[in-house]
């Protein structure tokens, strides 16, 4: 018999669970939708303009910077568009144009790129890009400043700005249920706090994100607040202030889970996310900085791969 | 194909094929030429088997000089050819075609030898099983080396979709019956295991040996799990079950040594599970080495372009290029996947989602463990990141959101080091 057919050789396993990095980030981009679309409802034009224009300029880099060192396109796998979206989410609705092409220039080039591209950036890129906007343009993120020609139906107040610079009083207004309606100054997608909680839930039962993170950072978040807040009630406010106000929901959901910059390991895990938590109010109680998530997260990501070490034993392993 | 849930924060179950929905055995019948694979290298100069010879079935047929290795004629007939095949990561085989005559002769050397089965030695299954369907490890229980005190029988598949295991408990628990005494009385093993799955637990009880339940979820019956959760013994990294003293055998080569001193003959059919494209499962039974075509030809499978080709199951088994390919003593399946089913494998870099490390049962530290072998650092893979710890489940590259050929690694990097290590062993001897 003549062997006509040509059939497709490769090694076990034949079969796959159909998960791919594109679906994981068009996830991601759906459970980030709600609080998006919050702040576009809050803040208008202005809003979808940064949004759109971040996602778009993330992309741009990534084509430019696939076609100039010859690599093979990535942009399809949603990966730079995802990076663009949760940057537009930090930004204040306000944000000048040319701000965030340089943002999404430093989280898609310098924040990832230039270590070899996704699964090899050793920072969040969008932390990366965060930071460097903030202390090179710390105006712009003065929320209070920034948002001032907004009149809402709420006080446009950034809660973290408030509580540095008036104390606990000064957040004494903000209730659990504003907090969480997003009834608070901010960034365009970093404040409805319910949206986000719901996005989180979602990616943690879809696999996407590690719960153990994003819960071990609230956790972190909760407890290091509420023992400044029993140490001395009138200075630092409490841990459901800290828990629902400037990036901590986002940053336990959509920053800290990053893959490649976060530990996979459970215990590593956990150290991973409470101490990023610990961190951030740390920086927030007692630092310079009015919000501190972004650079706990940074911190943290630079001591994942000395967590990771913390593994299991693999089984039939010698000493 | 079993899909990722929904609900992706659940580990992946994977449940083993039951017998249950599975139709009778279907016979297919003596091909006009069968090929058997012997895993002696081919080695012309030393070659006793000649060409033309005649052989009947059932004949022992010995191949090389100053060696001890055969294989046993399926059919009566006159060999064809002698040549050399080449399988997965370069393994070297002697295949031995023989075109098939039109009466059949039954060889009794075995007969004569085997004498009923109260006599049965250990030399008698050394000189006559090493080449009968389930492939009985009758090298390890010859080993010297090994001193093998235990057996376990596992009468369970060790793949997904495979239900040739559970055929032969259900429609030959005599033979298995019998395969354990005899294994008992010429191996002097006491100590005989047997491992099923719950639906097999009533039927085993008539043999009236210890029955230990696994687990209805791969992998938990490969060998280093058994190992681990029923007999509670942790099998050293890059060691065998063998190595510590447990042999294991499937219930199919337990029944063939049960059936065989029997009736006096050794079973040259091979009982195996053939999955179609749409996933339906059949019985079927062929002779050893009997092409995959025939088969094919006798259920109406079509092939195309681009389908593939698995022979064993599809997270452990090796795909083959040609419809040609025989039906060997270790095939418990043969499935065909369509074109349109095969997943697509990519080079994209590991993003570190940690899914491969929730679901490794040998709890390795997967993500940096590609690392390296990516990049071909096998040795520090080896003596940092458990490359050795790994008990061969596919689980890896079965998630990998990436579509890394994980497994693929890892099996490669272990052929490069041992092949590095024979070198430097032979450099130095």
């Amino acid at each position: 018999m003549v062997d006509n057919n040509r059939f497709i050789v490769s090694h076990a396993p034949f079969w796959h669970d159909g998960s791919r990095i594109s679906t994981r980030n068009y996830n991601i981009a759906f459970a980030a939708f709600p609080a998006i679309l919050l702040g576009i409802i809050y803040y208008g034009m202005p809003a979808v303009g940064v949004i759109s224009l971040s996602i778009s300029s993330a992309i741009i880099w990534e084509f430019i910077f696939c076609r100039v060192t010859k690599r093979s396109l990535t942009i399809g796998d949603g990966n730079a568009a995802i990076i663009g979206m949760i940057l537009g989410m930090l930004l204040p609705a306000t944000a000048p144009w040319w701000l965030v092409i340089i943002g999404t220039f430093v989280a898609v080039i310098i924040g990832k790129q230039v270590y070899g591209g996704i699964g090899a950036n050793p920072f969040n890129p969008v932390v990366v890009a965060m930071a460097i906007l903030m202390i090179s343009w710390k105006d712009i993120f003065d929320f209070n400043e920034a948002l001032i020609s907004y009149d809402l139906d709420f006080a446009m107040v950034y809660p973290l700005a408030a509580l540095k610079y008036f104390g606990v009083s000064a957040v004494d207004s903000f209730s659990m249920g504003d907090l969480l309606m997003g009834k608070q100054s901010g960034g365009i997608g970093s404040t409805f706090g319910l949206g986000l909680i719901a996005g989180g839930i979602y990616l943690i039962i879809r696999g996407i994100i590690r719960w153990e993170i994003a819960l071990s950072f609230l956790a972190g978040i909760f407890i290091t607040a509420l023992i400044f807040n029993m140490a001395d009630s009138a200075q630092y406010a409490g841990p459901v202030v800290h828990l629902f106000a400037g990036y901590t929901l986002i940053g336990a959901f959509f920053l800290a889970t990053e893959d490649s910059s976060s530990p996979v390991n459970f215990i590593p895990m956990l150290i991973y996310g409470a101490g990023t938590g610990f961190l951030a109010v740390l920086i927030r109680n007692i630092g310079v900085y009015v919000d501190g998530v972004i650079f706990a997260i940074l911190i943290m990501n630079l001591v994942n791969p000395l967590l990771d070490k913390i593994k299991p034993k693999a089984i039939g392993k010698v000493a | 194909m079993i899909k990722r849930s929904f609900i992706g924060l659940l580990k992946p179950r994977l449940e083993y094929g039951s017998v249950a929905d599975t139709p009778s055995l279907k016979q297919i019948p003596t091909p006009k030429e069968i090929t058997l694979f012997s895993n002696c290298p081919f080695d012309k100069k030393n070659l006793l088997l000649k060409k033309k010879a005649t052989v009947k079935t059932g004949q022992k047929l010995l191949l090389y000089k100053e060696s001890d290795e055969y294989v046993v004629s399926s059919v009566t007939g006159q060999v064809s050819s002698i040549s050399s095949y080449t399988g997965d990561l370069g393994r070297s085989y002697t295949a031995i075609a023989i075109e098939v005559a039109d009466d059949e002769e039954i060889d009794d050397e075995f007969k004569s030898a085997a004498g009923g089965s109260k006599d049965a030695s250990l030399e008698t299954i050394i000189n006559f099983f090493a080449f009968t369907p389930g492939n009985p490890p009758v090298k390890l229980l010859s080993d010297k080396n090994k001193s093998i005190n235990t057996i376990v029988v596992c009468c369970a598949d060790s793949d997904l979709l495979i239900t040739t295991n559970q055929y032969i408990v259900k429609s030959d628990i005599d033979a298995i019956k019998n395969g354990i005494n005899i294994l008992k009385a010429a191996t002097k093993v006491n100590d005989i295991i047997m491992v099923a799955s719950q639906s097999q637990m009533h039927e085993l009880s008539a043999t009236g040996e210890k029955v230990n339940q696994i687990n209805n979820t791969y992998p938990s019956a490969l060998p280093h799990l058994i190992m681990k959760d029923i007999l509670g013994k942790v099998v050293p990294a890059g060691k065998n079950p063998e190595d510590i003293g447990v042999c294991f055998i499937s219930a199919e080569a337990v029944a063939s040594i049960g059936n065989a001193f029997n009736s006096g003959q050794l079973p040259v059919t091979k009982t195996f599970t053939l999955v179609n494209k749409d996933d339906s499962k059949s019985l079927v039974s062929a002779r050893i080495g009997t092409p995959a075509s025939d088969i094919f030809k006798a259920f109406n499978i079509t092939l195309n372009e681009n389908d593939r080709i698995i022979f064993g199951g599809p997270m452990t088994g090796s795909s083959v290029y040609s419809e040609d390919h025989p039906v060997q003593i270790d095939t418990d399946a043969i499935v065909v996947q369509d074109r349109n089913d095969i997943p697509v494998i990519s080079d994209y870099p590991c993003t570190n989602c940690g899914d491969c490390i929730r679901v490794c049962p040998a709890n390795i530290q997967i993500n940096l463990l590609v690392r390296f072998l990516e990049i071909g650092q096998y040795e520090e893979a080896a003596d940092q990141y458990d490359l050795y710890s790994c008990i061969e489940c596919g689980l890896c590259s079965y998630v990998c959101v990436s579509g890394m050929p994980i497994f693929q690694y890892i099996r490669s990097a272990k052929y490069e080091l041992d092949r590095a290590n024979t070198a430097e062993a032979t450099n130095n001897g």
